[in-house]
């Protein structure tokens, strides 16, 4: 079954073939429009809710008191309510909106059935509010990653089915013959988090491992979900995004393939290290050592291919909102994964393992690469499914120097204050109880780039709101840029 | 270029690569591990669980405490664990055999309570730290659970378990009308039952207290 010509073809054949491949990508965009609507609101109403659940998480850390009396918001609770909104709300279905978009337009196919999409929506959502709900009431796992309750889960297997299926049909119709880069990763993604996810439902839920082959299991499965499945939709969208606005190749296409498959080999392996000194046994934990060293090289080689192509056109970060928040994603790639292999080395993770330097480095991992990057494709994609432009570009700026500055005092200030924290407790002169007082202060300007990301957050949501209930203006209009170009070249940077 | 089958392949041996040793390997080496007759003492170790500490793990569970508190000592000379005095010996795998679902953790905003139940001994500790951790332990940042516990009237005589509060604790936050006990709920009892049965004080044969070697001994 081929795709029948696009509109603008069959009504005039003789029309320029540049304007037939817009008019195509138009009708894409076009046939996207409701699933992944769906999925990017749903995502940001969780992107919210997360961020009060984070907020009220924080503050407990220092003021203990705090909405001390509710069982319900206890820190236990309201922290994995926190993880749980921000991974399976927010980042999950925003994944899935961005993962959908690119397969249509790089399969320059329409989306078919986009019906499936929005009953997995639905299907999705409810098992993550149930699930949310579940943990509030006290009926969490407590596996980590894995907190939603059993009654929950189901539904969310439900959705995921749907949008396998769905991928599986729009990638046997794809029109182009070339698989580009950011659709290995999309394919390999959506293909690994059903088998992780099953694998640790089984083996952790349904009929336990005994022992501590549980803790395998449940790192095996928690660290994937970052490496394999959240970090492919990223990097699929980095791969993507940079070209796209630049309108340049990617520096180069035999480094993108190595990238790909260093990280398909190596990244599988390295979740043991959050079992560095636990009761596993020793040759799995050097394995997974080893393979979180080797991760050097799909980062490093991501990253050379990834910056590089920026080289030289430094100066379209002043104007596209876009490529601010990749770029941003970008770097932060980088140098997340760096650390993450210094992480995974002995002597250094004597140190940083049990501390708040792993909680600064899972938030730099899922907020500052990942979800920086999914706000811009956001950026890029809502304007061409609603024919309609940002309607404010001070709000686009509040978003990203509240999010950017946010993250990165957040991030600095947690490195450093769990690097005090882990010396000072692997010295036995110090009192536990000093330990916990001197990472006090660090907890509290925590508390306080909480607040900056919040307002980003906000500034974020009033735009997209204030978009879908803007008229839709007449004749063409041009981006919503943070400053108008000196002269604006022939590819649209937006 | 059409490489899909050929792509899908090496995605698919990628992770079947980690799923074989990580998850399923270890499955098979130690998946079945069983617990160990100590001939001397004609006990099998760990010991079960008794069916009170069993709920306790269950609101230990619901609570989220692992978010805060390990349950896992490591060797000496990786970390201050053993310095400590978390435990005497490292954790090993046949600690948990019994473990329905295991607590490792992976963060210590709190101690480790890996041997809690032989660190501290004392329900009445536990009862007061749980009802406000800055009772037992100031300076603490410990979430305080009052709502495991019921200020209600003495019927009849004073329950043992009622909390002994500080005067002027009780005073301050109202406390202390007279005819009235604070007594832990059932949940608050089963979550102390829990903390007091975490303890490996037992040896298997891969794991005894490290003895330091003496200064200028022969190590041995």
């Amino acid at each position: 079954m081929a795709n029948a010509p696009s509109l603008a073809a069959s009504l005039n054949p003789g029309t320029p073939t540049d304007a037939v491949a817009r008019a195509e990508l138009s009708e894409i965009d076009a046939s996207a429009k409701w699933p992944v609507i769906v999925f990017l609101l749903s995502g940001l109403a969780w992107l919210l809710i997360g961020t009060v659940f984070a907020l009220i998480s924080s503050i407990k850390l220092h003021t203990p008191e705090f909405l001390g009396d509710y069982e319900w918001l206890t820190f236990g609770r309201t922290r994995t309510a926190h993880l749980n909104s921000v991974v399976y709300g927010w980042s999950t279905n925003v994944a899935f909106a961005v993962a959908f978009w690119l397969m249509a337009r790089l399969s320059r196919a329409r989306l078919r059935h986009g019906g499936l999409l929005i009953v997995a929506a639905c299907f999705w959502n409810l098992g993550v509010t149930i699930g949310i709900v579940g943990i509030l009431a006290g009926d969490s796992t407590s596996i980590e990653w894995l907190e939603i309750p059993p009654y929950a889960t189901p539904l969310l297997f439900v959705a995921y089915a749907l949008v396998g299926v769905w991928a599986v049909i729009t990638f046997r119709f794809r029109q182009s013959e070339h698989i580009y880069v950011s659709q290995w990763y999309l394919l390999a993604a959506l293909f690994w988090f059903p088998w992780l996810y099953s694998v640790a439902q089984i083996m952790l839920i349904f009929e336990p491992a005994r022992g501590t082959v549980q803790a395998l299991v449940n790192w095996w499965f928690a660290h994937n979900v970052l490496g394999l499945w959240f970090t492919p939709i990223g990097l699929a969208a980095v791969y993507y995004f940079i070209p796209k606005v630049l309108g340049k190749p990617i520096h180069s296409y035999y480094l993108s393939v190595l990238g790909f498959w260093s990280l398909a080999i190596f990244y599988n392996w390295a979740g043991v290290h959050h079992l560095i000194g636990g009761p596993v046994p020793a040759w799995v934990i050097s394995a997974g050592i080893a393979a979180s060293l080797m991760m050097v090289i799909p980062v490093v080689v991501t990253a050379i291919n990834h910056h590089l192509t920026m080289v030289g056109s430094f100066s379209a970060l002043r104007y596209s909102p876009t490529l601010r928040f990749v770029v941003f994603g970008a770097v932060n790639y980088t140098l997340v994964s760096l650390t993450g292999s210094a992480m995974a080395i002995r002597g250094f993770n004597e140190i940083t393992h049990f501390t708040h330097f792993t909680v600064a480095h899972a938030h730099q991992g899922m907020y500052a690469f990942f979800t920086m990057v999914m706000f811009g494709a956001v950026y890029y994609i809502l304007p061409r499914l609603l024919l309609k432009e940002w309607p404010s570009a001070t709000l686009i700026r509040t978003h990203f120097w509240a999010t950017a500055i946010g993250i990165t005092v957040y991030w600095i200030d947690l490195s450093i204050g769990g690097w005090i924290q882990g010396t000072e407790m692997n010295n036995a002169s110090i009192p536990f109880i000093d330990v916990v007082q001197h990472t006090i202060p660090w907890l509290f300007v925590r508390s306080v780039a909480g607040i900056v990301i919040t307002i980003g957050h906000l500034a974020f949501a009033v735009n997209v709101g204030w978009m879908l209930l803007a008229r839709r203006p007449a004749g063409v209009t041009a981006p919503t840029l943070f400053h108008t170009p000196p002269a604006m070249p022939t590819t649209v940077v937006r | 270029m059409n490489r899909g089958p050929l792509i899908f392949l090496g995605i698919f041996f990628a992770l079947a690569f980690s799923w074989t040793g990580v998850v399923l390997t270890n499955q098979i080496q130690y998946g079945s591990l069983t617990p160990y007759y100590d001939q001397n003492e004609g006990k099998t170790y760990p010991e079960k669980p008794s069916g009170q500490a069993e709920r306790g793990r269950l609101v230990y569970q619901d609570l989220g405490c692992l978010y805060c508190h390990s349950q896992q000592v490591r060797r000496p000379g990786f970390g201050a664990d053993t310095e400590r005095g978390w435990g005497d010996r490292q954790s090993v795998a046949r600690d948990y055999v019994y473990e329905k679902r295991v607590f490792l953790g992976t963060m210590r905003t709190g101690p480790d309570l890996r041997n809690i139940g032989a660190r501290q001994p004392s329900a009445d500790w536990h009862y007061l730290h749980l009802y406000d951790p800055r009772l037992t332990s100031p300076g603490s940042i410990m979430a305080p659970f009052a709502f495991l516990y019921e200020y209600r009237p003495i019927l009849g005589e004073r329950s043992p378990k009622a909390l002994k509060l500080p005067a002027e604790y009780a005073k301050l936050h109202r406390l202390d009308r007279p005819g009235y006990e604070l007594v832990p709920t059932p949940r608050a009892e089963a979550l102390v039952a829990y903390l007091l049965s975490l303890k490996d004080t037992y040896e298997f044969p891969e794991a005894k207290p490290y003895v330091a070697p003496k200064a200028g001994g022969s190590g041995k």
